[in-house]
């Protein structure tokens, strides 16, 4: 069974489309990646999943269950991390993480959250001493406290410094190992790629693109560059299997310390998929 | 995944830890706590101290008249806009966002809103109740009839402002002017209600049928019931402490509240979420 499917899924602001006919399915303990410009519906779709938004028209599923309908057992089993939450400020860690674990049948132990998240340290401080980043470490708590099947995360390290953003990477494969299904939507490349086991890019409510981001958009099959300093200066040349060439240049001795092969980028692929030239 | 392992917890289990952490945050916020919970008493000093013995009615001084009036303003107060500012915040900074993403029932959120309110508003009284026993003379009475009256006139008016707090929670726009906005119906029916002014009759009779409409009136005239001689009923405007049609109309604005809360309330800021 797949844990979420999402079949021509319309939303319309006024006279504006958001979404404009997006189909999804992701199968249990998938981390799938909605990779899109600001704008581009991420955030709609994402809340129409969790229940916070009514759709125009369209099927969605989440774990078996519409989320418009969803019920109290429904959302035990979801966790949904917010993005932008200043709640809770005059209220320790510990708190609100053992207030929220209160309102789900199985949840798991504040303590073990908190250690999870890496807030040990902070437990007993006010919420609002918390730096940015703390800040959002907390809300992944808040959202996985309950035990859930699917976690939504939207945006999660925007506003992130580096380090913050590899320690939030490995707690979301922490609960990607768990067999913890996720769907996270980010603007950012290299997080969907170090993350994300299949990703889609949404452009301007659409889906233009599905796939690992290995192959997203004929990226394994795109033709690789082969650079290299001949006698008669800098050559190139493209090719799919560029193995042959290199063998044949080794041969004709040309010096391979000035030899590069490149294939596009993940940004590449992407900027070319959302319609950008760089 | 066995069905006895996941049965969800109660509302009413759920409401209670809604009103421990809603209490907590409250008196954790300084500001929140000066302005909303010390403004009545403050303003009971300077009521209670300029209009000190205006009227000419043996062993009764207008501070003793404020003392027992401004206890429905405090009520007011705490529970209306305590409660109305709240929910606006509540829905602004993501706690009620938050909320709706877990197995948390509305039920539980509002019962954890009327706990607190409940716990605010009584030491609300109590330090109203303290300024005027100090300073104004008001002496609490002995007999438990009064108590029984007080008892089930405070209830009733928790409940009655804190739903209308709920509802009227749903037309204010932001948390920012929640509290602006709020207080202007709040403090002109102090004036034609007989708290701010007495006695009530000499207002013009249309302000007093206005003032009749609304819960705060009654309340004011049901605590002068509690703490001041019944020879002061007759500074009523019925001439009398009506005690059968305060309940009335406290628990017709109860069932007002509950019906203005069912129709109005929003999770969000958004239409159609």
């Amino acid at each position: 069974m797949t844990a979420i499917e999402v079949t021509s899924l319309r939303k319309t602001y006024g006279s504006r489309p958001a979404v404009a006919g997006i189909d999804l399915s992701v199968p249990h303990g998938e981390v799938f990646a909605l990779l899109g410009p600001n704008g581009a519906g991420k955030t709609t779709t994402v809340e129409i999943l969790e229940g916070h938004r009514r759709r125009d028209s369209g099927e969605v599923r989440v774990l078996g269950q519409d989320p418009a309908t969803g019920g109290r057992a429904w959302r035990a089993r979801i966790g949904i991390v917010l993005q932008s939450a200043t709640d809770a400020a005059d209220l320790t860690v510990a708190e609100t993480v053992r207030h929220l674990a209160g309102f789900y049948p199985r949840p798991r132990s504040a303590a073990e959250v908190i250690e999870l998240v890496g807030l040990s340290a902070q437990a007993k401080a006010k919420v609002r001493a918390l730096s940015g980043g703390q800040r959002r470490r907390l809300d992944v708590a808040l959202g996985i406290v309950g035990r859930p099947e699917v976690v939504f995360l939207d945006e999660p390290t925007t506003g992130f410094d580096p380090q913050a953003r590899r320690q939030f990477w490995q707690l979301v494969r922490a609960l990607a190992a768990e067999g913890t299904t996720i769907l996270l939507t980010t603007h950012y490349l290299d997080e969907a790629e170090a993350l994300a086991d299949r990703l889609a890019v949404i452009a301007a409510g659409a889906l233009v693109a599905e796939g690992t981001p290995a192959t997203l958009g004929g990226r394994a099959g795109a033709g690789a560059t082969v650079e290299w300093t001949g006698p008669n200066g800098r050559e190139s040349e493209q090719t799919t299997d560029p193995a042959p060439l290199i063998a044949r240049l080794t041969a004709a001795g040309v010096d391979l310390t000035s030899l590069t092969v490149t294939r596009p980028s993940l940004e590449d692929t992407y900027l070319t998929l959302i319609g950008e030239q760089r | 995944m066995t069905t006895t392992d996941t049965a969800l917890p109660s509302t009413a289990r759920m409401g209670v830890s809604r009103g421990w952490v809603e209490t907590l945050q409250f008196f954790r916020d300084r500001t929140a706590l000066i302005f909303s919970f010390l403004f009545p008493a403050l303003l009971l000093l300077l009521f209670g101290t300029i209009f000190a013995d205006d009227y000419d009615h043996p062993g009764l001084s207008a501070a003793r008249i404020f003392s027992a009036s401004m206890i429905a303003y405090g009520i007011v107060a705490t529970s209306f806009i305590t409660m109305g500012v709240g929910i606006a915040t509540d829905r602004e900074d993501g706690t009620l966002k938050r909320l709706r993403g877990t197995p948390v029932t509305a039920t539980a959120y509002f019962l954890g809103k009327l706990i607190m309110v409940a716990v605010l508003t009584a030491a609300e009284v109590v330090v109203l109740l303290a300024v005027g026993v100090i300073l104004f003379d008001l002496s609490l009475p002995t007999d438990a009839g009064r108590w029984f009256t007080f008892g089930w006139l405070f209830v009733l008016s928790v409940v009655a402002c804190g739903l209308l707090g709920i509802a009227a929670s749903a037309l204010v726009r932001s948390a920012r002017t929640a509290g602006a906005v709020l207080n202007v119906p709040v403090v002109a029916l102090q004036f034609i209600s007989g708290v701010f002014i007495h006695p009530i009759t000499q207002l013009p009779d249309w302000m007093i049928t206005v003032a009749s409409i609304f819960p705060v009136k009654w309340m004011a005239q049901g605590f002068k019931s509690v703490f001041l001689p019944d020879t002061a009923a007759g500074f009523e405007a019925g001439g009398a402490w009506e005690h059968g049609r305060i309940a009335l109309v406290l628990l017709a604005w109860c069932v007002i509240g509950s019906v203005l809360c069912l129709v109005t309330f929003r999770w969000t800021n958004t239409r159609d979420a």
